[in-house]
Formats: structure tokens, C-alpha cells, sequence
């Protein structure tokens, strides 16, 4: 049976979900991306929703695979650009949403093949001109302009925030886990390929890929006598010192203070 | 008078019988079709029902005891009664004998009462507290009413009062005994029981003119290729006929409720109450009427189905809920008790093959579990190219490397366990200490299937058996030998189905094989008094009882037997995906074993299994006894002075 928020119910919340190829990270093999899988789990939590999945690739065995893992978390079909193996897909995910612009775009904070750059969604919702909020943590309301969602912050805090819609929203590992995906309807479910013209990633062609060697991991030593000393190391927040909080300040003063921060850092240094 | 009413109710009641017994069948045809020898199946109800069922019924010499009395006196007294008063022919010793039958009738009802005074929790109440009056009404009336057709008495004794007080009980009698069979009282199970012996779905379980019957334990696999074969069982009609025959069949004497280790342990199931809700959802209605013990911690009468309608709901309530079906443990102990010879296991299995393959609804754990054996070929998750790395030191010989040697050592997933890992040294250095030509997969091994196929997960299951099916095809063996006896029985008994025929040992049986042959040497043992419990999938699985008790007296230990022991053992709790999908009760079935093993008075008990390792291992209790596998008990008692024996030297020395 497929799942409610599939159905394409009169005036329901068009949300559309980006989903990529993910890969195991102990035996490599192609799955579902986990942030990807959690994007999907949000989205078919949401009440009133029609949701549909987009995914733009190469169309191959393992890939589809890795695809109907996201079928079988309750999907009649995907969409599948395809695309070829050394294509940029920002454009043709840009134009597919123009088509058919949703209210709400999820997606993972970073695809685990690929790339993985984690920028595709800032540049989407660049090209689409729509906000973007990340590390989302739940969905609390869905309003016709707007949606309050609460988003994820170090060391479990969360942030309350009111977004207009349409919005690009991204998932990491803060949002709930994803829902089995069943052999039936992932087997069942189609593959709905979509034309768009491929755009051969010219920066990608001028580099040089390698397998990422694990980087050895610095101890942290605790010199604690006690147990509560080690928890107090353990839960103990990162100690930044410095900053300033701005209140009732105007954008040309947070701007200004925003340029001075990145030019202490020394991230900003040709504007000196 | 008599002489008019009696055929009359003899032949209405089996008319109404035949009636009932169309209706009946058609109830059991809704299920899908399974194709059976009609007339041969027929032809073997005799034998399977007096030499297979009586063997398991027999286990109760008294409750067997009346049972021959009733239903052969029964049998014998219905037959005659037809010829007697249906047809008029009393002539010569024909009312005789019908006078022996219904009496000896009535004696087996009077056991029947007797049982019925303070019944056992295990029986079902209700219509059946009124079947022991139903057998008297109907041996006394035939009793009486045969006493003028044979001289005994004038033929109009008593007057018009006594006959129709007689002819009233002929037809309470009837009622319930002739066409209640039909139509759904407590004698269904002997109608329904009849047909589910000529057509059971594992026939290869009776014996047959040519030997006994073979133990058919492996699950039957699901027909993946095909895309429209429905995956497991979502309503009642998806069960093959013969499955919803075999429900029918249930007499609901309880014996699989008295074994049952989740039941025991306060989990929600019943494998009773689950024959029984098949039963009413076959029918269509709601388990109100049920009248034995419920599901522990879920009152009766909420749960309703039809035949065509959902066993298990996605939300709310159908006719069963998930958890009980995910607190079987799939150790067998109800279908080795059942003397109605239904598969509770097959059936259990059937209904999670749904829950995970469509509703992909496996509880707690089993998610995980079954993700990390598709991306991994192992349950924990494990780097697949680490499988060896317990035995670095060993320099286990590789079957890639050699290609071939007697022994293929299976290791199963136990080489991620470090408990179970000491049980793999210690078996290596007994096959080792017998010069036993022996190779291991290695990295190439993957997990066997187990679990997955038991949590439901039929795709996983079929997806690691085929390729390690081609993993085992490139190499030349004699056998296999694990030490797991849950890879033991998939192996041996459920690769088949996929092309994969092996013959398979238990590590006991074959340490057995080693000492029996003189390829050992064993100092004295130092271990006090010992206990052994049998593996579920080791013994009720695959028969095997005496090899690991063999080679507890080679090691001269003071062995001894808890109450449940053999093919009564009670299982760890660790089968079938239990610990994963963990349903709360209210105790925890490896603490009541291990209540069995102090019973006892043992210091140690003995085990074959990882999975009971673990469980009993796990098991926190003042003065518990040591968990030691058997592999580990020979080894410490290995006597390593004696000269080490190169087996494939001595092979070929004898082939010379």
C-alpha cells in the first residue's frame, strides 16, 4: 500500500524530496543516502503532503538499486533524470523544478557519492532565488506562505524558525531516523524517466579524484581524577571566547561587524 | 417406537453432516492453491493417524488411553448403530457388539469427565466442558436403546417416557458427534483432523510402509521471480488451503501452550490462540467465543477478521497484532507437541514475511539488523574483510588457497563475537589435535541467511543463500561442520531448495565421530556435575540428541538432565530474531532456563550453540552455573602428551 502523502490530495502541500545514491560506508555498496532517506521521512511525516521524489543520475543497476531502497519506504514512483556520468546536475534539477516548482524542497546536507560537497543545495536555492534553512530537526507547521520548523544546533539545542515557502530545507543527522524500506513496494515501484539535457561539469573534468585516506584521529586526552570531571570535559561546550552579541543593530552594522569577524579570522583578506 | 425415531436421527444427522462438510470445505478453499495426492493422502489418514499422531498423543499414556476407549468406541458404536437401528439389521452379534462399543464408549467418557473436573489451564473451556456429557448422553442412549433389539429387554420397556428420553439423548449425542463435526463444535478436530493428516503440507513428515517419516523443518521459500506471488501471508486467504485445514484441525488440548517459551515468559503469544484466530478469521468474526487462555496482557474479544481482510492492521487492531507474531522464539517446541500435527512455525513465519516485505515494519532492532546484511553480509555491521581477524594467529587454512579438504569448517557470524570466538579456538585446536584435513572460508563466508529469513526478510535470506551457494560450488569438500547450529540447519535443510545440497555436521557430532574412531585423546575430567541443553535448531530441528551427550560421558563427566530436556528442551529465548525484536514480557526466558539448569544442581552446563551461549551467558544470578561450549570442554580436556595424528597420512596409508 502506498503511503497517504503520495496521493496527490486537493490542496495539499506539494513537497518534493531530492534523493541520491549512497554508499555504505564499511562495505561501500550502493543504498539509500541516509540524510536523504531521513529528507523522506520527514517529508512523508508531514500531514496533508504529496510528496514525490526527484533524483537526477546516471539510470544503472546499482543505481537503481540504491533508488528503489527509497521506493520501498512506501513510493508508487521517482522521477529520475538521467543524466551522464560526468554531468553537473544543478542545471537540470534547476529546470525540472521551474517546471513544476514545489512548496518545499528537501534534501540531505551532503550526497555520500559524487562530490559530496554538500554545496547543491545552496546553489539550488540560489538559482531557484529560494531561502535556505539547514540541519532541520523537525516540521512543526505548515502554513499556505510559511513554515515553522525547528532547527538543529550543536550539542541538542534547537532554534525555532519561520520560513517563507517556497524553501529549500536539508537534513543531516538531527532529523529522525528513516522508515524501513520493504522489499515489495521497492520492487514494485517505477522508475519515471525524465528528458533533460545534459551540461558536462567543466570544473570536474579539470580534476583529479582519489579515494580519501582515513586521517588518523587526534586523541583527546582527559586528565580527570573523577567521573564528574569527565563528564564535565565530555559536555563541556566548545570554548570560543570572544564574539559579540548585536541587538537592534541595523544590516549595515551586522554587516559591517560580519566583515570585520572574517577579516580577523583572516578569511577575507583581499578586501584589506 | 424407537425403532421409527432412531433411523430418522441417524440418517438426518448424517445428512446434515454432509451438508456442514460441504460448507467446511469451502471455508478451506478460500486459502490458495497447494497441489496433494488426493487419493493417496486419503488412503495413508489409517497409518499416518494410528502410527504418526498416536506416537505424539501416546506421550500422555492416559489422555492416549481414553482416547482409543472414546473415539474407537465411537467409531465402532456409529458404524454399528447405523446397521443396528438405521437399518434394523440386529440380527446375531451385531447388537452384541454394538452394546461393547458404546459401553466401552462410555468408559472412555467417564476418563473424559474425570479430566474435565479440575481441567489443566492449558484446555480450552467453553463448548468443550460439555463434550464428556455429549459422549455419555450419546454412549448411554445407544447402550440403552440397543438393549431390546438384542433380547435383552422387552421391546417396549419403560413405555413412551423412556424412549423419547432416550431418543432425546440419542440426538444430543448426534448433534454433537455427527454433524458438530460439520458445523464447528469441539468434534470438528476430528473431521478437520482426518483430512489435515491426507493432506498435509509436509507430508514427508509420516512414516510410510517404507521407514519412519523424515523431520521437515526448513521453511518453504517464496517465489521471488515471480513479481505478482503475493510475499507472505496479509489475510487469512492467503494461507494455502491445507494450512487453513491444518488450523481447523486444532482440538485446543493446549499442549503448545504449555511449552511455549514466550508464553511462559509473559510475552503475547499463544500458539493456541493463534491457531484459533486463523480459524476465526477464516470463518470471519471476532475471537470472543474463544474459551482457553488469552494472549498474555491482551483481553479476548477485541480482535476480529474475515477471510479477505487484514491479519495484522497497519493502525489499530485486526485479528492479531504484530507483537505476537514477533514473540515466537521459532524453536518448534508447539509442532513437536502438537498431536494434531500443525505447523505453527511455517505459519508464523508466512505472516512476518508480509510485515517486513510489504509493511517493512520490522520491530526494534530488526531494521537495523536486516540493512546491515544487505550492505554488509553480516547482522552487526561488521567490515566483512574482518572476519578472520580473531584467528590471526591461528593461520586457519583457506579454502581459496586449497581448494579443497574434507572438512569445510563454517564459522558463521559468531567470529565477530568475542564469547564465540573462544569457542571457535577451542574447536580448531580439537580438529587440529585429531590431524582433521579442514579449510575455512574466510572472508568468503557470509552470513548464512538465518535471520533474515525469520524476521521475514525471504529476499535477504535467498540473496546471501545463492551467493554463498556460488561461494561453495568453486570448492570440493567431504561435509561441513559449524559449530552454529542455526547455519547447521539452514545449510542442510533449507539450501537445498536454491540448488545447494550439502551433507552438514553439528561440531558435537562430529567430535562424537572423532572419539569413536580413536582420533582424540581425552585426560580425565575435574568437572563436576554437568547439564546439557539441547539447541532448538540442533535438536527439534534436526534430531540431533545423543552426539553431545556422548561426548559429555567420553569426557567422564556426572551428567544430568533438567525436567525439559531433548525434544521437550526449552528454548534460550535466542531464536528467530527474538533478541532482536525483543517483545517485553514478564520475565525473560533464558532466566527461566537457566532456573531449569540449578534445578539440576549442575556447576556447569554444556551448550552447542552461540546463540544459547549468549542468552545463558547473559543471564544474572547469584551462583550461576558456567556456560562452556562443548568444543571448549573437550578442549581443555584434551591430552595434548599423546602423539598428534596426521589424518591424511593414516587416509591414505590405509589406502595403500
Amino acid at each position: 500500500m502506498p503511503h497517504e502523502t503520495t496521493k496527490n490530495a486537493a490542496g495539499a502541500l506539494d513537497v518534493a524530496v531530492l534523493v541520491s545514491v549512497g554508499r555504505h560506508p564499511v562495505t561501500g555498496r550502493t543504498r539509500r543516502a541516509d540524510q536523504d532517506a531521513r529528507a523522506v521521512e520527514a517529508a512523508l511525516t508531514l500531514n496533508k503532503a504529496h510528496v514525490r521524489l526527484i533524483h537526477a543520475g546516471r539510470h544503472e543497476t546499482d543505481s537503481e538499486t540504491a533508488l528503489r531502497g527509497y521506493l520501498g519506504m512506501g513510493f508508487e514512483g521517482l522521477t529520475l533524470i538521467e543524466q551522464t556520468r560526468d554531468a553537473d546536475v544543478l542545471p537540470a534539477l534547476t529546470s525540472t523544478l521551474r517546471e513544476a516548482p514545489p512548496r518545499l524542497l528537501l534534501c540531505g546536507t551532503r550526497a555520500e557519492t559524487g562530490e559530496g560537497s554538500g554545496l547543491l543545495p545552496y546553489l539550488l536555492a540560489e538559482s531557484l532565488g529560494w531561502p535556505i534553512v539547514t540541519g532541520l530537526a523537525e516540521i512543526e507547521r505548515i502554513e499556505p506562505e510559511h513554515v515553522t520548523l525547528l532547527q538543529a544546533l550543536p550539542r541538542g539545542q534547537r532554534r525555532r524558525l519561520r520560513v517563507r515557502l517556497p524553501a529549500v530545507i536539508t537534513v543531516d543527522e538531527a532529523a529522525p531516523a528513516p522508515r524501513q524500506s520493504a522489499f515489495g513496494p521497492a520492487r514494485r515501484g517505477r522508475l519515471v524517466v525524465s528528458e533533460q539535457v545534459s551540461r558536462p561539469d567543466a570544473a570536474l573534468a579539470g580534476w583529479t579524484l582519489e579515494p580519501a585516506r582515513p586521517r588518523p584521529k587526534r586523541l583527546k586526552v582527559v586528565k580527570a581524577a573523577s567521573a564528574r570531571d569527565r563528564f564535565k570535559a565530555a559536555a563541556a561546550k566548545a570554548e570560543g571566547g570572544g564574539g559579540q552579541v548585536l541587538t537592534d543593530a541595523t544590516p549595515e552594522q551586522g554587516a559591517e561587524a560580519i566583515v570585520k569577524l572574517l577579516q580577523d579570522e583572516g578569511v577575507l583578506r583581499r578586501l584589506l | 417406537m424407537l425403532d421409527i425415531l432412531l433411523p430418522i436421527l441417524i440418517f438426518s444427522a448424517l445428512a446434515l453432516a454432509a451438508i456442514g462438510a460441504v460448507r467446511r470445505i469451502r471455508l478451506w478453499r478460500q486459502g490458495r492453491p497447494s497441489p496433494v495426492p488426493v487419493l493417496g493422502g486419503l488412503a495413508a489418514v489409517p497409518r499416518r493417524y494410528l502410527v504418526d499422531l498416536h506416537h505424539v498423543v501416546a506421550r500422555d499414556k492416559v489422555m492416549s488411553s481414553t482416547h482409543v476407549a472414546t473415539a474407537g468406541g465411537f467409531v465402532a458404536a456409529m458404524a454399528l448403530a447405523i446397521v443396528v437401528h438405521g437399518l434394523g439389521l440386529a440380527e446375531g452379534v451385531l447388537g452384541w457388539l454394538l452394546l461393547a462399543a458404546s459401553a466401552t464408549m462410555f468408559v472412555g467418557s467417564l476418563f473424559v469427565a474425570r479430566r474435565r473436573i479440575n481441567p489443566p489451564a492449558r484446555l480450552s473451556k467453553g463448548p468443550w466442558m460439555r463434550l464428556p456429557k455429549s459422549l455419555m448422553a450419546f454412549s448411554l442412549g445407544i447402550f440403552v436403546a440397543t438393549l431390546p433389539a438384542v433380547g435383552v429387554l422387552p421391546p417396549d420397556a419403560g413405555g413412551w417416557l423412556v424412549a423419547v428420553l432416550l431418543a432425546a439423548a440419542v440426538a444430543w449425542g448426534l448433534a454433537e458427534l455427527v454433524f458438530g463435526m460439520t458445523w464447528g463444535g469441539p468434534m470438528k478436530h476430528a473431521f478437520a483432523g482426518a483430512l489435515h493428516l491426507a493432506f498435509h503440507r509436509r507430508a514427508e513428515r509420516f512414516s510410510t510402509a517404507a521407514g519412519p517419516g523424515r523431520r521437515s523443518t526448513g521453511l518453504k521459500a517464496l517465489d521471488l521471480d515471480d513479481a505478482e506471488a503475493p510475499l507472505g501471508v496479509e489475510t487469512p486467504a492467503d494461507f494455502t488451503w491445507n494450512q487453513l485445514l491444518g488450523f481447523d484441525a486444532c482440538v485446543q488440548c493446549g499442549r503448545c501452550e504449555a511449552v511455549c517459551p514466550a508464553f511462559a515468559a509473559g510475552q503475547p503469544l499463544n500458539p493456541k490462540k493463534l491457531v484459533q484466530d486463523m480459524v476465526v478469521g477464516m470463518a470471519g468474526g471476532s475471537d470472543a467465543a474463544y474459551a482457553g487462555s488469552p494472549y498474555p496482557g491482551k483481553a479476548v474479544g477485541e480482535h476480529a477478521g474475515d477471510p479477505h481482510g487484514p491479519i495484522v492492521a497497519r493502525e489499530g487492531t485486526a485479528l492479531v497484532d504484530a507483537e505476537t507474531l514477533w514473540s515466537c522464539t521459532t524453536c518448534r517446541a508447539c509442532v513437536e507437541e502438537c498431536p494434531m500435527m500443525i505447523e505453527h512455525v511455517d505459519a508464523i513465519v508466512d505472516m512476518r514475511r508480509f510485515l517486513t516485505l510489504e509493511h517493512g515494519n520490522t520491530p526494534n532492532k530488526g531494521a537495523e539488523v536486516l540493512d546491515n546484511l544487505i550492505a554488509t553480509d553480516n547482522p552487526g555491521g561488521f567490515d566483512p574483510g574482518s572476519r578472520l581477524h580473531w584467528a590471526a594467529d591461528l593461520e586457519l587454512p583457506l579454502m581459496a588457497e586449497r581448494g579443497e579438504a574434507q572438512v569445510l569448517l563454517w564459522l558463521g557470524d559468531g567470529v565477530f563475537d568475542m564469547r564465540n570466538q573462544r569457542t571457535l579456538r577451542a574447536l580448531v585446536k580439537v580438529l587440529r589435535a585429531a590431524g582433521v584435513d579442514f579449510a575455512v572460508l574466510g572472508n568468503e563466508e557470509r552470513d548464512s541467511g538465518d535471520v533474515a529469513r525469520r524476521l521475514g526478510d525471504e529476499a535477504t535470506f535467498q540473496s546471501l543463500a545463492r551467493r554463498n551457494i556460488a561461494t561453495l560450488a568453486q570448492y570440493r569438500f567431504d561435509r561441513i561442520v559449524t559449530c552454529d547450529p542455526h547455519s547447521f540447519h539452514v545449510l542442510a535443510n533449507e539450501y537445498g531448495e536454491l540448488g545447494g545440497n550439502y551433507e552438514v555436521s553439528h561440531h558435537s557430532t562430529y567430535i562424537n565421530e572423532l572419539l569413536e574412531a580413536g582420533w582424540l585423546s581425552l585426560k580425565a575430567s575435574r568437572l563436576g556435575r554437568v547439564t546439557y541443553h539441547d539447541p532448538c535448531y540442533l535438536g527439534r530441528y534436526n534430531g540431533e540428541y545423543a552426539a553431545p551427550r556422548a561426548v559429555l560421558d567420553a569426557l567422564g563427566v556426572e551428567r544430568v538432565e533438567m525436567a525439559r530436556s531433548g525434544y521437550r528442551s526449552r528454548c534460550c529465548g535466542g531464536g528467530g530474531g527474538a533478541p532482536i525484536t525483543d517483545i517485553p514480557g514478564k520475565q525473560r526466558i533464558p532466566d527461566m532456563r537457566m532456573n531449569d539448569v540449578s534445578e539440576t544442581g549442575a556447576d556447569l552446563v554444556a551448550v552447542g550453540c552461540p546463540q544459547c551461549t549468549a542468552m545463558l551467558e547473559g543471564v544474572v544470578a547469584e551462583d550461576r552455573a558456567v556456560v562452556k561450549d562443548i568444543a571448549e570442554l573437550v578442549a581443555d580436556a584434551l591430552d595434548e602428551s599423546a602423539p598428534a595424528k596426521d589424518r591424511r597420512r593414516v587416509t591414505e596409508e590405509e589406502a595403500a
